[in-house]
């Protein structure tokens, strides 16, 4: 294997794993308020189709003259609302409203990929055909945002400087995540609430608005990530199948990563590159079908190893999956 | 005391009333305190203690009354309020963020410039000014529960706080732990900090308090000065004058020893001793009281026997009628359970355990029963009949015998929790403040069925609060205090006075019997 | 009573009369039916022409309501065998690997084994090997539970996709039919399970086991200790009872139930295997078996509403060109609406003027 394969490796790996890194960034805020929320996989459907549909309909209006930037800030917004809307339900329901997380967690998800797909559906009916997007909008999304000059460095160049803007935001993301969940006093108080409500609320935190907050906010995130798969990976087409168990991996993800953001950063090229990794690598004694699960396979591990050495702060939030009652006065 | 003074107190209540559905929680309490003073608040369980200083940190609200900061009326609906006043509770269940290190727990909440490094310099500064030594690397959970009590009370301080209210901050801590508490609270006295100690035990009371105020049954009885008072005077004050009650009490026949308890020692999970080498005898025919400030033990005693809890070290020997002695450590709750030794344990939330709130009272006596019998099919018909038994013996007001007990008014809940243990008939009987909280003719009817218990040669511990009914009910009474056995008295020939006195460890055998 | 008071202030209700409760529910039901309107709406479609088609479409026919009765049945089976594991509060969310593992154990002897045996033996022997695959595959996170305190949410869920990736990778190589095909051949009409009316006779195997079910849940003593653990695990030690074995066996038998689904799944609907044989089921049922309070008479109305939506969206789609995934979001529509309604039948809400004159 010579340094070009290496570094294609690589780069698909990181390309790959870019959403990841959104549902998972998200997922992990969310649950470090305490919200353990299994509608991931519906929020991203819900980012990926709303997304590409904001992009759709702007080129459909504007032929010619759209402008690339538009169409990404539309896309960014359009996709970062479905998600939250999306977890603004699931929020409601499990913080006031005391419904069960798991049973409503899994609601969202066949809500939302039923929303995702029948938006998809619904475009390409009214369109008659695949939706296109024009090939200049399309670079906007996918195309290399940083000069030529630096792509071209021997090795590092394809490997750190060829990606598009979303690889780049997204790490600024995770980074700007972690420093905000260690380094703040906002984070400092969204982790008191997801291990020990109690002490948060008679520390006179508010603690439904941080579990608000962190659920919608984390919630807009994941969605994002699908829409960078639609528009980056999946070349701008709305494709039910590919997206389809993202949202898992990036569940999954969030394990491994031990609930930091930092970790996600490599995590996800980790998890990306065994996405692809079958196709790149092919190992006689490792069949595809199972190559591909290899990031459960680990993650349940990660889960065990974690349980047996109970190191506190490895462990997930304290309060995870539970709904927080302050006592009657 | 002058209801209506002048003066500019620290803290006042004036005409205080906190009603919880039809218990009067504390009743029209005038109480006071001022800067530079700690003030010792003494009382048994259920003299409202707790629930007026929880109105002080905006825990609860009062029905009636006012309460002064400064001379000024507040209003303290949260424990937000409570800051805002400058009122700090350090409660006796920590509320502390395990993953978390001392500065960010002190910090949590604050709206402030978020700087660790200067919070910690000024933690730093509050911990020099008074004394105190926390290692402020260490993370919540590497600490000693003398270490987070020191936490939670900087936390306090941290918050600018000038009333500070301990709540039994002693019962975790060593005799060295405590004279360094002792240390900083002086020390925060001088810094004219109003300190107000929820305690029972009086020879902090006398070591540490400038004034104690005394709260009986809901009522303030008095505030008095330390130097001008004794330990004596306090215990008269605490637990009053004896009302008759008039429980019938037969005379025991038949003493025979059941359960003989040699040396009982129960660590918890932090390895602090619960029990103390407790030894005493349980007859049958007999019912013994077990008197003692909740915490003291009583509850680890119980469980212990029934098998519930780890015990350290230490024999229980129980010999039922006619048969050989057998040792009860290291078997089964179910095992004990069988030979005849049954616990009624009322806890504080009465369904923590020993009930299923979600069944009826069929189902809850199936918690005896469920495994007998061969076949994968639970019987119902043996619990059905001892539910009805129940509800027609005790009175159980319920819509059914499968009505959820959850639902049932709190003093239906203990009638089954008890009657359950009765009608297995066992030769043993453990209950534990069987009527905490009931009225006074279901009382009564607790009160006459452990007689009759008693009448049928069963060896009856009666576990309780209420110091007349222990000495009119009981023939002997042991008193815990702080794990340890301080005494056993007969109950004819003891007084309140004496009881209160072994209680709190101020004296033994002897003192002042009237 | 006093200014300090807030609101709105919740308080759990104490009791709550049974028409009351049936009130709140089929108002929510409403109000989710309503919403599917607007979403009718939305694309220009006649919400009464479009339910119209969805019952029609599933009902109307002899064919449409076979159909739903062949989407019912797996939501039914895993749901009931989700129950137990409900009860004790132990979130078994690895129903879809388990189905899967359940398909896998059985579809292994009707590949294999056609040939040697009678066809009565084969199902048996299929049934059987399909209820220790799922068995399997739910007590390996069972055990870490118990022992380790290992988060059972997290690790069930995790199995789904190892096992979805077994079969996957069996389809694609050892039990690859046509080379190339990536497909698992039709199974052996021996290894297939007779049908009656129509439908295989899953449909008779789940609506045994709902009355099983119910009968285990609340008749014997080990739904006993099931109810016990579920509501206090000091209680359940206090009456003498094995956490660590009731929680194991728990899992192992709806794990065992899920493999059954996966039976009927493998040798009755589809004949064959495939990985993506549990299709959402086990993810579905959840929620089925959620809404219906654990109730096992309650979810076989909930199935079945469920498949009729499911159904009907495939009509309306052909009929009315509206995607079929409108039947997801009708679905989710309606279990969000039903979880929220939860709420208030189990709290009131005490409006502070109201409870003023109350206490006059």
């Amino acid at each position: 294997m010579d340094f070009i394969n290496v570094s294609a490796l690589i780069k698909a790996a990181v390309l790959n794993g870019t959403p990841l890194l959104y549902g998972t960034s998200g997922e992990i805020l969310t649950q470090k308020s305490g919200n353990l929320n299994l509608g991931v996989e519906g929020l991203m459907y819900m980012g990926g189709a709303f997304g590409l549909a904001a992009a759709f309909v702007y080129g459909n209006m504007t032929g010619d003259s759209a402008v690339g930037a538009v169409a990404v800030i539309l896309a960014l917004v359009a996709s970062f609302a479905a998600g939250m809307l999306g977890s603004l339900i699931y929020s409601f329901l499990t913080i006031s409203l005391r419904a069960n997380q798991n049973v409503t967690g899994l609601a969202l998800t066949i809500f939302g990929t039923g929303v995702g797909q029948f938006v998809g559906e619904l475009m390409r009916i009214k369109v008659g055909g695949n939706i296109s997007i024009s090939n200049a909008l399309k670079d906007a999304f996918a195309a290399p945002i940083l000069p030529k000059a630096l792509q071209t460095i021997p090795v590092l160049g394809p490997v750190l400087f060829s990606y598009n803007l979303f690889v780049y935001i997204g790490f600024a993301m995770a980074v700007a995540m972690a420093l905000v969940i260690n380094k703040t006093r906002v984070g400092l108080h969204l982790r008191a609430v997801g291990e020990s409500p109690a002490t948060a609320d008679a520390a006179g935190v508010n603690v439904a608005k941080y579990k608000y907050i962190a659920t919608v906010v984390g919630g807009g995130i994941s969605a994002v990530g699908g829409m960078v798969y639609t528009m980056t990976i999946a070349g701008s087409v709305w494709n039910h199948n590919g997206l389809a168990g993202e949202g898992w991996v990036a569940v999954a993800l969030v394990i491994f990563c031990l609930w930091k953001p930092v970790n996600a950063l490599w995590g996800s090229v980790l998890f990306g590159a065994l996405l692809i990794l079958y196709l790149r690598l092919p190992l006689p004694f490792m069949p595809t079908q199972i190559y591909k699960v290899v990031p459960y396979i680990v993650t349940a591990l990660v889960l065990i190893a974690v349980s047996m050495r109970q190191r506190r702060e490895d462990q997930p939030p304290s309060a995870l999956g539970l709904a927080y009652f302050r006592e009657e006065r | 005391m002058e209801n209506r003074s002048e003066k500019i107190h620290a803290v006042e209540f004036r005409g205080i009333t906190k009603r919880f559905g039809s218990n009067i929680a504390n009743d029209s309490i005038d109480l006071y305190l001022n800067k530079g003073v700690i003030m010792s608040l003494l009382g048994e369980n259920g003299s409202g203690k707790t629930t007026l200083m929880n109105m002080l940190a905006g825990i609860y609200f009062p029905d009636e009354g006012e309460i002064l900061i400064d001379g000024k009326p507040v209003s303290i609906a949260s424990p937000k309020d409570a800051f805002d006043n400058g009122i700090g509770m350090i409660h006796q269940h920590f509320k502390l963020v395990d993953i978390f290190n001392a500065t960010e727990n002190i910090v949590l909440g604050l709206e402030d410039r978020f700087d660790l490094k200067e919070a910690e310099a000024k933690v730093r500064e509050i911990c020099d000014r008074y004394g105190f030594e926390i290692d402020l690397s260490k993370k919540i959970y590497e600490m000693s529960v003398s270490e987070k009590q020191t936490v939670e009370i900087v936390k306090v301080l941290y918050r600018g706080a000038d009333i500070l209210i301990l709540d039994e901050p002693t019962a975790v801590l060593t005799p060295q732990e405590i004279e360094k508490l002792f240390f900083v609270l002086r020390a925060m006295r001088q810094d004219g900090k109003a300190i107000i100690l929820i305690t029972h035990k009086l020879g902090e009371v006398m070591a540490v308090s400038d004034v104690v105020a005394v709260l009986r049954k809901g009522r303030h009885i008095a505030t008095v000065r330390t130097a001008e008072t004794d330990e004596q005077k306090l215990t008269e004050m605490m637990v009053g004058r004896a009302v008759k009650l008039n429980i019938a009490r037969t005379e025991s026949v038949n003493i025979t020893p059941r359960l003989t308890i040699k040396d009982l020692t129960c660590r918890d999970k932090e390895g602090f001793v619960k029990l103390d080498k407790a030894s005493f005898v349980a007859n049958g025919g007999e019912i013994l009281g077990v008197a003692g400030i909740a915490g003291s033990g009583q509850k680890e005693l119980l469980e212990a026997i029934a098998g519930l809890r780890r015990i350290d070290s230490g024999s229980i020997l129980y010999t039922p009628e006619g048969k050989e002695p057998t040792e009860l450590v290291g078997k089964t709750p179910m095992e004990i359970k069988e030979a005849g030794v049954a616990l009624a344990f009322v806890p504080e939330d009465r369904l923590g355990m020993g009930l299923v709130g979600g069944m009826g009272m069929t189902g809850n006596m199936m918690l005896r029963s469920w495994n007998k019998g061969k076949g994968i099919f639970i019987d119902r018909k043996e619990p059905e009949k001892l539910a009805e038994k129940v509800y027609d013996f005790l009175e159980v007001v319920t819509p059914s015998i499968d009505y959820p007990v959850r639902k049932l008014s709190g003093g239906n809940v203990q009638k089954v929790l008890v009657g359950r243990e009765i009608v297995s008939e066992p030769s043993v009987l453990m209950s534990a403040y069987a009527v905490r909280g009931l009225d006074i003719n279901t009382s009564y009817v607790i009160y006459n069925l452990m007689a009759e218990q008693k009448s049928k040669g069963v060896a009856v511990i009666f576990v309780g609060e209420d110091l007349d009914v222990l000495i009119e009910l009981c023939d002997r009474i042991m008193v815990l205090c702080g794990g340890r056995v301080s005494g056993i008295v007969d109950a004819r020939k003891t007084c309140k006075e004496e009881l209160g006195l072994l209680m709190t460890k101020a004296g033994g055998r002897g003192a002042a019997i009237k | 009573m006093n200014k300090h008071t807030p609101f709105i202030r919740l308080a759990k209700r104490e009791d709550i009369a049974r028409h009351s409760v049936w009130m709140i529910r089929a108002a929510s039901f409403v109000a989710a039916i309503l919403l599917g309107c607007l979403i009718f709406l939305s694309v220009d479609a006649n919400p009464l022409t479009a339910y119209k088609t969805i019952i029609s479409g599933a009902l109307g026919n002899k064919n449409g309501i076979r159909q739903v009765v062949k989407y019912a049945i797996p939501l039914l089976g895993t749901a009931l065998a989700l129950a137990p594991c409900f009860k004790m509060r132990y979130w078994n969310i690895g129903a879809e690997g388990q189905i899967t593992m359940g398909a896998l154990g059985a579809s292994f002897f009707a590949l294999n084994y056609a040939a040697a045996m009678p066809a009565p033996a084969l199902l048996i022997v299929m049934c059987l090997a399909s209820i220790l695959g799922g068995m399997l595959w739910s007590v390996i996170p069972a055990l870490f539970k118990a022992r380790w305190g290992t988060n059972e949410t997290l690790f069930t869920l995790m199995m789904n996709y190892i096992a979805i990736g077994i079969v996957g990778w069996l389809q694609g190589g050892p039990w690859e039919g046509k080379p190339g095909s990536q497909i698992i051949p039709l199974f052996d009409p021996k290894a297939v399970l007779p049908r009656l009316f129509g439908v295989h006779i899953g449909w008779i195997i789940v609506l045994l086991l709902t009355v099983v079910i119910y009968v285990y849940m609340n008749y014997t003593k080990q739904g006993y200790e099931i109810a016990v653990l579920g509501e206090s695990e000091n209680t359940a030690v206090y009456a003498g009872m094995n956490v660590a074995a009731v929680t194991v066996r728990t899992a192992a038998l709806s794990g065992g139930l899920c493999g059954l689904v996966g039976f009927m799944l493998a040798s009755g609907t589809n004949q064959t295997m495939y990985s993506d044989i549990a299709g959402g089921a086990g993810f579905t049922a959840i929620t089925v078996c959620w809404l219906a309070q654990l109730n096992p008479f309650a979810m076989i109305g909930i199935s079945l509403l469920l498949a009729v939506l499911c159904k009907g969206a495939s009509t309306i789609q052909t009929a009315l060109s509206i995607p079929a995934s409108i039947s997801d979001m009708l679905t989710g529509i309606i279990l969000l609406c039903m979880l929220g309604c939860e709420f208030f039948i189990n709290y009131k809400m005490i409006f502070r003027s109201h409870a003023e004159k109350e206490a006059e």
